[in-house]
C-alpha cells in the first residue's frame, strides 16, 4: 500500500509524464490554449488513461499464458483505440453535451503516447495491481495538472508582447522548460 | 480517396528535410526528439529505427491504398505501423541490450509517433509506391538530422564528449542540465526561433546567397 502511494506521488511530481518524460506533447502544445479546452482534454486523457491500463493489465495475463508477448504492442495499440472508439459511441449516446464539448479530441488521444507508455511500462516495471493502478491514475493526474498550469500561463501571455519569431510553439516549449526546471526541484519526493 | 499523380523529383525528398521537416517545421513528433537527444548515438539509434518503420509501412500502406477500405484505414494503418516496429523492438533488444536500455520505452512508442501515422495519411494513402518510398525516407532523414541538431549540443555542452570521446578542452565546466529534460526544452524552441528568423529573412529579401539554407 505504502509503495502504491509513493508510485502515485512521483508519477505526478517526479516523473511528471509532460515535462520530465516528453510525453503527449503534442496536445500541450496544440490544446493549451484556451483554459477550458486544456480542462476537458486532461480530464479525458485521465479516463482513458485510467480504464486503459486496467484493460492492458487484465490482457496481459492470457498473453503470457499463452507465450505470445510478442503481440503484446499490437494488442495493446488496437485495445487502446478501440477503447476510445467505445467511449466516444457511449458518451455520444448518453452525455451529448459532453461529447460536444470533448469534440475531436477525444479521437486524437488514440495517438497520445501517454496511454501506451503507462500500458508498456506495467508490464515491463512488473506492477503488482495496486501498483499499476496507482501508476495510471498518478500519470493521468501528472498531465492533468501541467495542462491546467501551461493554459492559465498561456491564457496571460495571449496579451503580452513577446517576440515575433518567438510567437506559438517556441514560446511554449520555453515555458515548459521553466516548468520543467521547476518540477525537478521534486527530486527524491515519493521514492 | 483521389489519386494523385506526382512526379519523383529531388524535392520530394530533399523537401521533406528542409522546407517540411516534420520536428522543425510542422512540430510533429516531439516526444521521442526532446526524450533521446541526450546523446549523439542514441540519436542515429532512434533515427535509423524510425526511418525504417517509417519507409517499410509507408511502402506498404501504399501497395495496399486500393484495398483498404477508407472507414477502417487509421486502424489499419496503426496495425501496419505496430507489426514493424514490433520487428524493430525486439532487433534493438538482440543487437545492443545498452542501447535498449537507453531508449527505453520510445521503441515502442514509435508505434503512436505523429509522423508515422500521418505520413501513412496524408502521403502513402495517395501516392505510387516509388514516390511514397522516396518521400518517406526524406522524411525518415529529416527527423534524424532535427535529433542530431539537438543531440550534438546537448551531448557537447551536457558531458563533454561527443560519439563518447572527450571533445572540450581541460577544466571545462560541463551543463548538467543539458542532460536533464530542461535541456531538450531550452535546445528546441531556440532553433526554432532561429529557423523563423531564417525565414523571415529570405522572405523579406528573397532568395539571396546565404538565405537559402532555411
Amino acid at each position: 500500500m505504502g509503495n502504491s502511494i509513493s508510485i502515485f506521488i512521483s508519477s505526478i511530481l517526479v516523473n511528471n509524464p509532460l515535462v520530465m518524460l516528453f510525453l503527449g506533447l503534442c496536445s500541450f502544445i496544440g490544446v493549451t490554449k484556451k483554459f477550458s479546452e486544456a480542462f476537458c482534454m486532461g480530464v479525458a486523457v485521465t479516463i482513458v488513461t485510467f480504464l486503459a491500463q486496467q484493460v492492458t493489465f487484465l490482457l496481459n495475463y492470457p498473453l503470457v499464458y499463452f507465450n505470445i508477448e510478442y503481440l503484446r504492442l499490437l494488442v495493446f495499440i488496437a485495445v487502446i483505440a478501440s477503447l476510445v472508439q467505445i467511449i466516444d459511441i457511449v458518451m455520444k449516446k448518453f452525455m451529448p453535451a459532453m461529447h460536444k464539448l470533448f469534440g475531436i479530441y477525444l479521437a486524437l488521444i488514440t495517438t497520445n503516447c501517454l496511454v501506451l507508455y503507462v500500458a508498456i511500462v506495467q508490464v515491463s516495471k512488473v506492477y503488482t495491481y495496486l501498483e499499476s493502478t496507482a501508476f495510471g491514475l498518478g500519470t493521468g493526474c501528472g498531465y492533468l495538472l501541467m495542462m491546467i498550469i501551461m493554459a492559465g500561463i498561456r491564457e496571460h501571455l495571449e496579451l503580452s508582447n513577446s517576440p515575433e519569431n518567438t510567437k506559438g510553439t517556441a514560446l511554449v516549449l520555453m515555458l515548459a522548460c521553466f516548468l520543467s526546471l521547476m518540477m525537478q526541484g521534486f527530486y527524491g519526493v515519493g521514492g | 480517396m483521389q489519386e494523385e499523380k506526382t512526379p519523383v523529383t529531388w524535392d520530394t525528398f530533399f523537401g521533406e528535410i528542409v522546407d517540411r521537416n516534420w520536428v522543425l517545421a510542422l512540430t510533429i513528433g516531439m516526444c521521442p526528439t526532446l526524450a533521446v537527444s541526450t546523446s549523439v548515438v542514441n540519436c542515429l539509434s532512434m533515427g535509423a529505427a524510425a526511418t525504417f518503420c517509417l519507409v517499410c509501412s509507408s511502402v506498404l500502406i501504399s501497395l495496399l491504398r486500393k484495398e483498404i477500405p477508407n472507414d477502417v484505414r487509421i486502424t489499419a494503418f496503426i496495425v501496419i505501423i505496430g507489426t514493424f516496429v514490433t520487428i524493430v523492438d525486439y532487433s534493438i533488444q538482440a543487437i545492443s541490450l545498452n542501447l535498449y536500455n537507453a531508449l527505453g520505452a520510445f521503441i515502442s512508442l514509435i508505434v503512436v509517433n505523429c509522423i508515422l501515422l500521418g505520413h501513412a495519411e496524408a502521403y502513402a494513402s495517395k501516392n505510387s509506391v516509388m514516390a511514397t518510398a522516396v518521400n518517406a525516407l526524406g522524411a525518415g532523414v529529416g527527423f534524424t538530422f532535427a535529433l542530431l541538431l539537438l543531440g550534438i549540443p546537448r551531448e557537447i555542452l551536457g558531458s563533454g564528449t561527443l560519439f563518447g570521446y572527450h571533445v572540450v578542452w581541460e577544466g571545462f565546466q560541463t551543463w548538467l542540465v543539458m542532460q536533464t529534460p530542461v535541456g531538450g526544452f531550452l535546445t528546441l524552441p531556440l532553433w526554432i526561433v532561429l529557423i523563423n528568423w531564417l525565414r523571415q529573412n529570405k522572405s523579406s529579401a528573397g532568395c539571396g546567397e546565404g538565405g537559402c539554407h532555411g
